[in-house]
């Protein structure tokens, strides 16, 4: 819906632009020539059998440290991302929903939102919000995603069960308001009520100015997002891609006929 | 007084300049002579000079003890000076100062660097009043809001004024809590003992202010052997706040102080350290304080209360076991800690909790963070003795270790002689992970916010009883000395 006067943001091109990309763990290739062009505006899901390289794609446009490009590139709105900080690419607007998120506990939920959103505002020059100017805000996003006021005083992640750490990295999500959102697996875990908010609360990000890229095992999150392109990853490279049907083909057929 | 380190800022030790001040010192060495020419220099009454002389026999017949996880070489107690005051201006009494103007303008600029106000007007971080008494190696050279504090009936003066003041007080109370043969470092401190605080809470009286001691050690060739001795009478409160820095220097420096509390009925000290004794060279080890001191506790009245809370950050090496002796029935002890060593520090520091009376209470909280290549040992006992009916007991022991050279020790002791005691006793050893860091980094928070932020995490149990000022500096000072170590 469009209100009058206050048109839709435009869409900016291709938002993730990977290109050849080769990827080594412990000089183990896994990555192996991948590319993949996500527009801006679009979902795309990414499938595949285990260890087929998914969740090396998160850690490696995350920075993880662990991970070495070998060769290739990958591009975020425009942007190289080699040779950038796990910290400068968060705040260029990347952003992995975690399939395993980390425990710190003793770190208070609200106390590190608020850490995370003032390092964004950091970056693009703008000033750190107080917890009074915080807590509004952070208050709205809760609702959003439908978790009560509690949760604010929850610890990072500790004591957490699987899917209220999935439901913890979309209410992240929905704060740090990234322009590429990559989630991995983030429907493992979930009952079908959390499913329901997960995907409610993912398709009310999809926006045309974002970007998201769904990394999922199951069809049954794919019914509630719906994507616009599904890709099935394989020996480290795509190797199908196809419209959202494609996904209830794999459903059927599984990946034995691609590999 | 020649130490040539006037480069503040140049690491993690912003404190470790050193001012050239003129002092009076008494040469290196003890003997029975250098315990009387302090005893001399101080004026003090013959009931000191007895204390001193006793303690100096005990010293004489004790070994120092080695059962600590600590490794140093043998100290040579011949080599240190054991009384260093800062000379007054253009007048010869060195340990009394009657007002700051006599005080050596380079020493209250000393002070003000380090961020303590002597100024009535300036406020301790800028946050709430403090009265705060100044300790300047063995001479304490200012205590500020006097006059408001006795006002209300309260004590709180250096220990030299004290024992020209209110003798009687010192004498009743000196030694009752950690008698000279306690211990090797007890007794020493008992023989050469110098300047500290002396605070005296009366009946039913809150005190109006939060009270601190702040320990300078600027002769790189003296020891520090400070004596505290707080007592808060019936129904009393006070918090007592102790801070300390030294230079840095090439030389091992001692500190052998000893702190003596006393509770009555229903009276309260909550008492609260944040140390950051200059620490050694990080690499080579070389240099940094010995913190040997002897801190204890007597809640001797019924439903009285003592707290230690430390923020132990700094020192080569630390032996401390803040105590509780948990006397009057219905008294509490609680013991919160934060300990962190990094570079090549050593700490063996824990609690000891003596119950005695009926439905005593104690709590331990001890959180241990070892970096680099140091070495960390938490030392606790709870006893119980066959009296202490209905004693308990919590102790929570947690370790966090960063990096892969340095070690976590836990030698909790326990010793129950009652049935009906309950002991509980937790203990954990986690990593900060790289893991942890990268979770955070992905959020866009720079790893300095980040190991803070898992280090305040791990710490929050302890941070979240200090006081507040306190807090925001312990905060900023585990974070400064992490950063290096992570990552």
């Amino acid at each position: 819906m469009t209100l009058p006067g206050c048109p839709l943001p435009q869409p900016t091109g291709t938002m993730l632009s990977i290109t050849d990309l080769h990827v080594s763990v412990n000089d183990t290739p896994i990555l192996k020539g991948l590319s993949l062009q996500v527009p801006a505006g679009e979902v795309h899901a990414i499938m595949g059998p285990n260890g087929s390289g998914k969740s090396t794609l998160a850690k490696v446009l995350a920075g993880h440290p662990a991970y070495t490009v070998t060769a290739g590139s990958a591009h975020v709105a425009g942007k190289d991302l080699a040779g950038m900080e796990p910290e400068a690419r968060a705040t260029a607007g990347v952003f992995i929903g975690w399939q395993y998120p980390v425990e710190v506990p003793g770190v208070n939920n609200a106390d590190f939102l608020r850490l995370a959103y003032n390092a964004k505002r950091k970056a693009s020059g703008q000033g750190e919000l107080t917890v009074k100017e915080f807590t509004p805000l952070l208050d709205a996003k809760l609702k959003a995603v439908e978790l009560d006021a509690g949760w604010k005083e929850r610890q990072l992640n500790a004591g957490l069960s699987g899917g209220q750490k999935k439901r913890n990295e979309i209410l992240q999500m929905v704060l740090l308001e990234p322009t590429l959102a990559v989630l991995d697996e983030t429907d493992s875990g979930l009952d079908i009520d959390a499913l329901k908010v997960v995907a409610d609360g993912i398709n009310a990000y999809r926006r045309a100015d974002r970007a998201i890229v769904l990394i999922t095992h199951y069809q049954r999150l794919l019914g509630l997002v719906v994507p616009d392109r599904v890709h099935v990853l394989a020996g480290g490279r795509i190797v199908k891609s196809g419209g959202k049907d494609l996904a209830l083909w794999l459903e059927e057929h599984g990946y034995d006929d691609l590999t | 007084m020649t130490d040539a380190t006037q480069t503040p800022d140049q690491d993690a030790y912003k404190y470790g300049f050193s001012t050239a001040v003129e002092a009076v010192t008494l040469g290196r060495g003890l003997s029975e002579a250098v315990v009387r020419a302090i005893s001399a220099a101080r004026n003090e009454p013959p009931f000191l000079l007895a204390f001193r002389l006793k303690a100096f026999r005990i010293f004489q017949g004790m070994e120092e003890p080695r059962w600590a996880n600590v490794e140093y070489p043998p100290i040579d107690y011949q080599a240190i000076q054991y009384y260093s005051a800062p000379k007054a201006k253009g007048e010869v009494d060195p340990a009394k100062y009657d007002s700051l103007a006599d005080v050596d303008p380079e020493i209250l600029a000393t002070f003000a660097k380090l961020g303590i106000p002597l100024n009535e007007q300036k406020k301790l971080a800028g946050v709430r009043e403090v009265a705060v008494d100044a300790v300047f190696d063995s001479v304490s050279v200012a205590t500020t809001h006097q006059g408001r504090l006795f006002d209300a009936g309260v004590i709180f003066c250096s220990f030299a004024e004290a024992v020209r003041q209110f003798p009687a007080l010192v004498e009743r109370w000196l030694g009752s809590v950690v008698p000279s043969a306690d211990n090797y470092f007890a007794a020493l401190n008992g023989a050469v003992f110098s300047d500290g605080s002396f605070v005296y809470i009366p009946p039913y009286v809150r005190c109006p202010l939060e009270l601190s001691t702040y320990f300078r050690i600027n002769n790189t060739e003296s020891g520090q052997f400070e004596r505290t001795l707080i007592i808060a009478d019936v129904g009393s409160h006070v918090s007592y706040l102790e801070g300390c820095t030294a230079p840095k220097s090439s030389k091992h420096q001692l500190h052998a102080a000893v702190v003596e509390l006393v509770t009555l009925d229903d009276a309260e000290i909550k008492y609260s350290t944040v140390q950051n004794w200059y620490a050694g060279d990080p690499v080579t080890g070389e240099g940094g304080v010995y913190n040997f001191v002897t801190k204890r506790g007597a809640c001797r009245g019924a439903r009285s209360k003592i707290s230690w809370t430390q923020v132990e950050t700094g020192s080569a090496i630390t032996w401390k076991y803040p105590s509780c002796i948990l006397q009057g029935d219905d008294s509490v002890g609680e013991f919160y800690s934060v300990a962190l060593t990094n570079g090549r520090m050593q700490a063996d520091t824990g609690t000891k909790m003596i119950h005695l009376g009926k439905n005593t209470r104690s709590t331990i909280i001890s959180k241990g963070i070892a970096a680099d290549r140091s070495r960390n040992v938490y030392r606790g006992l709870v006893k119980v003795h066959p009296k202490a009916e209905g004693a308990r007991n919590f102790t929570q022991c947690d370790s966090m270790l960063v990096g892969k050279e340095c070690t976590a020790h836990t030698y909790p002791y326990i010793d129950v002689n009652h049935p009906t005691a309950q002991i509980e006793h937790e203990a954990t050893t986690s990593k900060i992970s790289d893991e942890q860091l990268f979770y955070l980094r992905s959020r866009g928070i720079a790893t300095e916010d980040a190991v803070g932020a898992i280090v305040s995490g791990f710490c929050k149990d302890v941070l979240e009883v200090l006081p507040l000022e306190f807090a925001a500096e312990a905060h900023k000072l585990l974070t400064l000395k992490l950063e290096n170590s992570v990552g």
